[in-house]
């Protein structure tokens, strides 16, 4: 009983089973008090639908969860907070239009008809104040950037008395300043005592924060919690994929060859009609991948699109020699430029498309998939499920919605589609964003893989190593300028690399 | 032991959504019957009644098809629009510039009243289409150039759709000062198999027309586009997401113009089958509200062109219901009571009832 007095959580021998699926498979795991424990594993490995179990989303179908030395039994998240247990969830849960006080107070009994906004908000500013949680409590949701609303939710979970807090992935939205943020925070909560569940399949961060470990892979534990002292990245990766992982892709000599992309004194403004290009020029050549590095929100979202012809412009874009600039998207899609969106659900693809249909949204009027105005659906199957099998994309068949995908498989479905053009230029925006390991691997071998083709690659990524090992010539943006050109990246100083970044410019 | 609620993770049976639509619809007469019994009525006989008058007799079930064509017409309509989620709620406007056009072609007049049979009937038609066609044109136009809300635009120029033709049965080609056109000549006339009574004598009576055939032709051809032809891929992958269609190439404002005006010319079409069918001329009871019971229609077939004949069918007999069985709010009644069941079965499309014991044990019941 006495060891038990020092467990936050402990959860054992659950199971939890979906239709077809085993999520969970007879797992433990013990959070102890003030502790940050990290729970590792690829996408679809299970972290998610055991946290749920612990939030009361889920029921486990056998298995006994004890919070606080207590056996307990939640049937909703009301349950769960009440025990002192928070989920601060991938996907934000707040309502834009009202105020951080608001959202904060949404859903709470306490609260009466009247309520003393000035109190509530003194109460919220002095709970931010304590955690260095950086938010006005006036301010309304729509007016906060991804970190700021994330800071929110984590309060609204302080606020209800959450002692145990579970952070869903928590990084993968955030800027690097923003992550150092929420690490700052995260050790501040700790000191005062609470918990916290650390979710992720970034090896770097689980290392730098977290005390203990315990790594879940296909349901199954691989690791029960263990000190994070005597880990090293490999032996994490080994421990999630199974296998032994090789962090640095080979990259072959590559001559490159004519100019593909030559973009010349471009000017845009985003969606916001504020400027986010400022005569930006640059120029990518057949067989080379160009890396962009930079801070997320600096046009690189904006030259992605002025290439593609979703976004107008001033300016000349030439791809071959033809002028691109302001030319429908259907133009580029014909002179062979691919683009892998930034946001691969709302842009990429087409959630209630089967994958055999998101294959085609490109091409179904092209020869075979196009016959006169029909199109050949028989063909289209036939090609996805060659696709499926080639690019490895792991879903029940080519009939399976696109919304039914775990992020990697979708982005294998997307650059499947895209390399089966053979493109002459690819536009790759954060290719990898939000993947585990092993897709990561797998897509980056693609990109080189067109590299050796002789595509013209421009690769747009806040991820530094990737960028490090992946480009041969390196151009950093800042506010929609480029900064400087690196051109022998593999003696790159990441310190430079990271001034120009913040804009200051390095000869 | 309690009822607990959760999230499908697994696809349902192909079959399941017309199940859900069948238990619905049955329900609702169940619903309905109690409510008769506890007014003192007697279910039975009414559904009895009710039965023999829609499908019990080849007249009965021929004046139900009558009323289900232009329902299927307007059906479409909306279907090939809700597709792309372009909510035209303008089918009934459209439906009387359809039947104003292809009035127009007789009343103006551009044929003589002994012009073949063979040439008025296919001008009329073209004349219907494109009467509802340039109905739909303006909402899409307005939508694409200036992103005004579709659903304002169509439901508005219903009105005028309705006063525009009321001025010209007033005033242009009232009939001796009534409120109406003068009969078309037989020319203008669909066929009915009661004009061939004389040659097959079971057919005395029966005013069904030749609208039906080309209602189904109609259901046939929009099937093809909605699930066949690459037009069909373009308007669902907008309906489902328009930025991806943008980046796909795919042009969106040509589109949302062209398939309100394939909406509005299929609800011209339903206009023009009316006049030429059954009334012979144009006045102002052509419809009973198609255009918007076409709405429904569509949502209860699930966008299914199919399905859109079943439903019209279903609903073409709680027209004539409700003029056979007073009061005629019955027939309303159980039209609501369908699509309150439908509507509420679509829970059972995204989520899983369950049966839970007290203990974790559960019991899977879908």
């Amino acid at each position: 009983m006495e060891e038990k007095e020092a467990l936050a959580v402990e959860m054992r021998n659950i199971t939890i089973k979906f239709p077809g699926v085993l999520a969970n498979d007879n797992v433990n795991l013990t959070l102890k008090k003030g502790e940050i424990h990290a729970l590792l594993g690829e996408n679809g490995a299970g972290k998610s639908t055991l946290m749920n179990c612990l939030a009361g989303i889920n029921r486990p179908n056998a298995g006994e969860i004890w919070v606080d030395g207590q056996l307990q039994s939640f049937s909703s998240p009301k349950d769960a907070i009440k025990s002192g247990i928070g989920m601060v969830h991938q996907h934000f849960m707040l309502v834009p239009t009202q105020t951080v006080t608001e959202n904060i107070l949404l859903g709470l009994d306490n609260v009466g008809f009247f309520m003393n906004m000035r109190k509530y908000e003194q109460e919220i500013r002095e709970l931010a104040d304590q955690y260095s949680l950086h938010v006005d409590p006036e301010a309304y949701i729509w007016q906060l950037s991804v970190g700021e609303q994330q800071r929110v939710e984590i309060l609204k979970m302080l606020y209800r008395g959450a002692n145990i807090l579970i952070m869903d992935e928590p990084t993968a939205v955030l800027a690097p300043q923003e992550i150092e943020g929420l690490m700052d925070t995260l050790r501040a909560m700790t000191e005062r005592g609470k918990s916290i569940i650390f979710i992720s399949h970034k090896l770097n961060e689980v290392k730098s924060i977290a005390d203990r470990v315990t790594v879940l892979r296909k349901g199954k534990l691989t690791a029960e919690g263990l000190p994070m002292d005597d880990m090293d990245r490999k032996k994490l990766a080994e421990l999630m994929v199974g296998r032994t992982v090789l962090f640095t892709v080979f990259k072959e000599e590559n001559e490159p060859g004519d100019v593909v992309l030559d973009v010349q004194g471009v000017s845009a403004l985003n969606k916001r009609g504020v400027p986010a290009l400022r005569e930006l020029s640059l120029q990518v050549r057949a067989g080379e991948i160009l890396g962009i590095a930079g801070v997320s929100g600096n046009g690189q979202s904006e030259l992605a699109e002025v290439i593609t012809g979703l976004r107008e412009c001033t300016g000349s874009i030439t791809v071959n020699g033809e002028q691109m600039a302001n030319a429908h998207p259907l133009k580029a899609i014909e002179r062979g430029v691919a683009h892998i969106p930034e946001d691969r659900n709302k842009v990429g693809s087409s959630p209630n498309l089967s994958i055999t249909e998101n294959t085609i949204i490109k091409d179904y009027k092209e020869d075979p998939i196009g016959e006169g105005w029909q199109i050949n659906f028989l063909k289209a199957a036939e090609r996805a499920s060659g696709l499926k099998d080639k690019y490895d994309i792991l879903a029940p068949n080519v009939e399976t919605m696109a919304r039914k995908l775990s992020g990697g498989n979708l982005q294998k479905v997307i650059l499947a589609r895209e390399i089966t053009t053979q493109p002459k230029l690819m536009i790759a925006v954060q290719p990898t964003r939000g993947l585990d390991i092993g897709a990561i691997e797998s897509i980056q071998n693609l990109l080189l893989e067109q590299r050796k083709n002789g595509t013209a690659i421009l690769l747009i990524s806040e991820e530094l190593d990737e960028l490090v090992s992946l480009s041969d010539r390196l151009s950093v943006i800042h506010e929609g300028k480029i900064m400087g050109t690196i051109e022998d990246v593999e003696n790159a100083n990441i310190e430079e690399i990271g001034l120009m970044m913040t804009g200051e410019k390095v000869s | 032991m309690r009822l607990e609620i959760e999230k499908r993770v697994d696809d349902l049976p192909w079959w399941a959504p017309a199940a859900l639509s069948v238990g619905a619809v049955v329900l609702a007469f169940v619903v309905g019957g109690i409510i008769f019994k506890l007014i003192g009525g007697e279910p039975i006989r009414v559904f009895g009644f009710f039965i023999r008058n829609t499908f019990g007799s080849w007249p009965a079930f021929s004046d139900t098809l009558v009323k289900a064509t232009p329902l299927i017409f307007t059906g479409l309509a909306c279907t090939v629009a809700f597709k792309m989620k372009m909510w035209n709620i303008g089918a009934e406007g459209q439906l009387f510039m359809g039947a104003w056009f292809a009035s127009f072609v007789v009343l103006f007049p551009l044929v003589s009243p002994e012009t073949s049979r063979w040439i008025v009937i296919p001008l009329m038609m073209i004349f219907g289409m494109v009467g509802g066609g340039i109905y739909g044109f303006i909402p899409g136009w307005l939508k694409a150039r200036y992103n005004v809300n579709e659903i304002i635009t169509t439901l508005m120029l219903n009105y005028v759709a309705f006063e525009w033709v009321n001025y010209w049965i007033f005033d242009q080609w009232s009939d001796a000062g009534f409120q109406m056109s003068p009969t078309f000549a037989k020319n203008a006339w669909l066929p009915r198999l009661t004009d061939y009574a004389r040659q097959f004598r079971a057919f005395s009576g029966i005013t069904l027309h030749l609208g039906v055939i080309i209602a189904l032709i109609a259901v046939v051809i929009v099937w093809w586009l909605l699930s066949k032809s690459q037009w069909g891929f373009e308007v669902k992958l907008i309906g489902d997401n328009p930025d991806a269609a943008r980046y796909s190439g795919v042009h969106i404002k040509r589109n949302i113009i062209l398939v309100l005006m394939v909406s509005g010319a299929l609800a011209g079409l339903a206009g023009m089958i009316e006049v030429t069918g059954v009334v012979h001329r144009l006045q102002q009871q052509i419809s009973p509200g198609y255009g918007f019971t076409g709405i429904i229609v569509a949502w209860l077939a699930k966008l299914n062109p199919v399905a859109v004949i079943l439903v019209s069918i279903l609903f073409g007999a709680l027209i004539i219901a409700s003029r056979e069985i007073q009061p005629a709010g019955i027939s309303q009644m159980l039209q609501g009571l369908i699509l309150f069941f439908i509507i509420s079965s679509e829970v059972f499309t995204r989520y899983k009832v369950k049966l839970v014991r007290n203990s974790a044990a559960v019991v899977g019941a879908d």
